[in-house]
């Protein structure tokens, strides 16, 4: 490209900004005293984390409301709102008490029932929990501080469903609060968390006010992800939405905000340039890319048409095209989060290398009649932007014809949800991303579900798929749901229920009198400081 | 005139009507599914039709119109589907930022188009006009964003005498207030200060050359008060109608500057709604600033009588 476009103008006026900012370090002093100022990666306009799976929303659900279990940074579930709990030795019923001191935000005490309500909404929602709720489980208070869970079929993994880190988490609600149907938002924002939400502050699309929860009483250990003492140093924390990311930069370097989350990469090499500023990686096991087909429509209702999108990845190439700076990306041949504890070479020796000969085999053989692939080529998120396009090339060299089909990420999740032929509105081919706390194991991640109609969109009917995550979650000890997810990855590559492009990290900003950050897949504002 | 007035507001009302179904209208043809955004990625298409129907998006488009009509002449623009919150409390939340930010911008473009526009019509041809002429054409040209992070640059970063971004209401303080909306309103009023200005010169060129004016020269009247009382008086009908569909324009265009300068304004409201499909906000803002257009238009209809005695409704 020989014309500088407007990103690039940004950037460098951004950078030039900054640069200017460290030539004149008195410009503007930082005065941020007990209040945070941090912009956040999305504007909140949906307060329900049981309601939405959006990420801002579970992040402002990390400040507000509390945890029974939390997950520490080596992926640990640790107890968080829970004293102590027992497991029958048969594994069939769980008993969980309460710390003393929990109070909700309106001053009232945290008791057994509110818990267990909130529990039930949650199964309503969340796969993981819907997974739970398909082996019977009987969830009663005991006394105001303990409840039980008695399953009616063998469910391993309850302690991680219950401690799960990601969308959606299972947040503790006051009873009369949860009691909400979960297909409707709540009316009333009070948890029992470190931080409480400022109602009338709230300004949708500009900002969110959070001031420090004084009743709450955090635990002895020190802090590690969601787990620990959420000890908090900060009087109030301030959200701001900044669409423009040059904005957000300059504000940064001239210390009007202290904590920016999610900076576009191409800001982040003028960023460490500067002294008053630094850069963290929160999350080191980062998002994945997905390569979907749509099983419903030929050609990719063919097992041999979907095996030519495996055989054609190449997610060295996406990766460079999408995020472009080597230092933030990785290739990573396994559906499971690679650097997380189910990653697995098994079933992946094709997804390693990339056959474009094999792929074009594989288009002859499907009996593929040259009917042009839908491809959803999203243009408003750039790093879909460029996944799309390369899925052009590739399925191009791969003996497809293509037709790409521009849109907005809105207009894409409307069209994703369309189940029509792709020359009624539907589509073929479609990407999207994943946080890897969400593509973690078997009983978190969509991408491996085979249940049809019930599946994520794209809806590939593999009862294989769905046997094996029953028993993943059916299985007592780690080394036997350590194989049944190997098994999965295997029989999920096999089948192409989608096609990974790669993995990618996402460094956050900040002043550097800002202290105390932990590494999470969220932002959190317990032991942060602000000099 | 009074009369007048009052007749003209009454005809609003089918305006407004018919600026509603359309805006209606062309939203539900629009490609894209407010219920399939909150469903999000674990909804089956049960769950999505479970949400159309809760939000009344699976009744014919006949009846939400009505529904959606009967609530506004009720005085209400109907709640978020996202936030939840009232539309009036949103717009309520934004009104201020927008109308601050489009005064000064107005304030600025006619403080200085409209004598710049004056002098160069007077030096016709000189140095004068053209260098008002070049910046006329400057003022056209830049593209919003890129200057205001010039002038980010230079007075936010470089000199750091103005804050980079933010609004704060009056009720924090004059200089608050002010400083935080000066570079934004310098931004918006570049090129609507050059309009202006190229509209004044033209129109007072034609004046200019009129009898009346001769003779008023002729009777030895000093420049400043032929220019003023006699020239820009008459010259001035058509750079009162350039300023009133500025005030519009402005309205409704402040969107780039709110994002370059993060002021929560209508603009970045209702762009964030276009985004997300959040039909009742859409609607609710569109209708708003459309009875500020028609208010705006008939304030240049009276101004017209004002200036002019010679025109009759």
């Amino acid at each position: 490209m020989s014309q500088l476009d407007r990103r690039q103008f940004l950037a460098g006026a951004a950078a030039t900004a900054a640069a200017a900012v460290v030539a004149a370090p008195a410009v503007h002093a930082q005065k941020s005293g007990g209040t945070l100022r941090f912009v956040a990666q999305a504007d909140l306009k949906i307060l329900d984390p049981v309601w939405t799976t959006a990420y801002i929303t579970r992040n402002h659900a990390y400040l507000v409301y509390d945890t029974l279990f939390g997950t520490d940074e080596k992926l640990n579930v640790r107890p968080q709102m829970v004293d102590k709990h027992s497991v029958s030795k048969d594994g069939m019923k769980y008993s969980f008490t309460l710390r003393d001191g929990l109070k909700w935000h309106d001053g009232q005490p945290v008791v057994a029932e509110d818990c267990v309500e909130s529990l039930k909404r949650w199964m309503k929602k969340d796969r993981f929990g819907r997974l739970l709720a398909a082996h019977g489980p009987k969830l009663a208070p005991a006394d105001r501080r303990t409840f039980t869970l008695e399953l009616g079929e063998r469910f391993g993994p309850v302690l991680e469903a219950l401690g799960k880190p990601s969308s959606n988490v299972p947040f503790m609600m006051p009873a009369r609060i949860a009691a909400t149907s979960a297909d409707e938002q709540i009316k009333e924002i009070v948890g029992s968390g470190p931080f409480r939400f400022v109602k009338d502050d709230w300004q949708p699309g500009n900002q969110v006010v959070y001031v420090k929860h004084g009743d709450y009483v955090p635990r002895n250990e020190a802090p590690s992800g969601s787990a620990g003492g959420k000890k908090v140093n900060l009087d109030k924390v301030v959200w701001r939405y900044m669409p423009d990311a040059a904005t957000a930069s300059a504000a940064l370097a001239a210390g009007e905000i202290d904590w920016w989350e999610l900076p576009p990469i191409d800001f982040i090499a003028k960023i460490e340039q500067t002294p008053a500023l630094a850069t963290f990686l929160p999350d080191t096991l980062g998002t994945q890319g997905w390569l979907r087909p749509n099983h419903l429509h030929p050609p990719f209702n063919n097992k041999k048409a979907r095996q030519a999108l495996v055989a054609m990845m190449n997610q060295e190439t996406y990766l460079q095209a999408a995020i472009g700076v080597p230092k933030y990306y990785r290739t990573c041949a396994s559906v499971f989060a690679c650097g997380g504890p189910y990653a697995s070479p098994t079933g992946a020796e094709g997804l390693a290398r990339q056959n474009l000969e094999r792929a074009r085999q594989l288009v002859k053989e499907s009996g593929y009649d040259g009917r042009p692939i839908t491809v959803v080529h999203i243009t408003d998120i750039s790093f879909l932007n460029a996944a799309a396009l390369v899925t052009r090339e590739l399925l191009t060299a791969a003996g497809f014809n293509v037709d790409l089909k521009a849109m907005d990420w809105s207009t894409g999740l409307a069209v994703r949800a369309k189940k029509d032929p792709p020359d009624k509105g539907g589509w073929n081919v479609l990407h999207t991303w994943w946080m890897a706390a969400d593509v973690m194991h078997p009983a978190v991640h969509f991408g491996v579900s085979g249940a049809g109609a019930g599946a994520w969109f794209g809806w590939p009917e593999i009862p294989r798929l769905e046997q094996l995550i029953t028993d993943f979650v059916r299985a007592g000890d780690a080394p036997r749901r350590k194989a049944l997810a190997a098994e999965v990855q295997k029989v999920a590559l096999d089948e192409v229920a989608y096609v990974p492009w790669g993995e990618w990290t996402q460094p956050t900003a900040h002043r550097k009198s800002v202290t105390g950050i932990l590494k999470f897949i969220a932002p959190l504002f317990w032991n942060v400081s602000t000099a | 005139m009074l009369a007048e007035i009052l007749r003209r507001l009454v005809a609003t009302i089918p305006v407004m009507v018919v600026v509603a179904l359309a805006v209606f209208a062309l939203l539900h043809v629009t490609p894209g599914d407010p219920a399939v955004i909150i469903a999000g990625d674990y909804a089956t298409s049960d769950d999505i039709a479970r949400i159309r129907t809760r939000l009344g998006l699976d009744q014919p488009f006949t009846t939400q119109v009505g529904l959606w009509l009967g609530r506004v002449v009720r005085g209400d623009l109907g709640t978020s589907i996202f936030s939840g919150l009232p539309v009036s409390t949103l717009i309520g939340q934004r009104a201020a930022t927008t109308a601050w930010l489009t005064l000064f911008a107005m304030l600025i473009s006619v403080g200085v188009g409209v004598p710049v526009g004056v002098v160069a019509a007077w030096r016709r041809g000189s140095w004068v006009d053209r260098v008002v002429m070049m910046f006329a054409v400057s003022g056209f040209s830049m593209p919003t964003f890129w200057l205001g992070f010039i002038l980010v640059y230079i007075f936010a970063i470089t000199a750091g005498w103005l804050p980079v971004q933010g609004y704060q209401p009056l009720a924090t303080g004059l200089w608050p207030f002010l400083s935080h909306l000066l570079l934004p309103a310098i931004t918006l009023s570049v090129v609507y200060m050059a309009l202006i200005a190229r509209m004044t010169r033209a129109s007072m060129l034609g004046v200019l050359a009129e009898d009346y004016i001769r003779t008023a020269f002729a009777k030895g009247l000093a420049p400043r008060g032929v220019l003023i009382r006699h020239a820009l008086k008459n010259a001035s009908l058509p750079v009162v109608t350039i300023i009133g569909i500025g005030f519009a324009l402005l309205i409704g265009g402040a969107v780039v500057t709110e994002s370059v300068f993060a002021l929560p304004g209508l603009g970045r409201l209702t762009v964030d709604a276009i985004v997300r499909r959040d039909y009742p906000v859409i609607q609710g803002v569109l209708l708003v600033v459309s009875g500020v257009y028609v208010l705006i238009n008939l304030a240049v209809d009276v101004l017209y009588v004002v200036l002019d005695p010679r025109i009759r409704y």
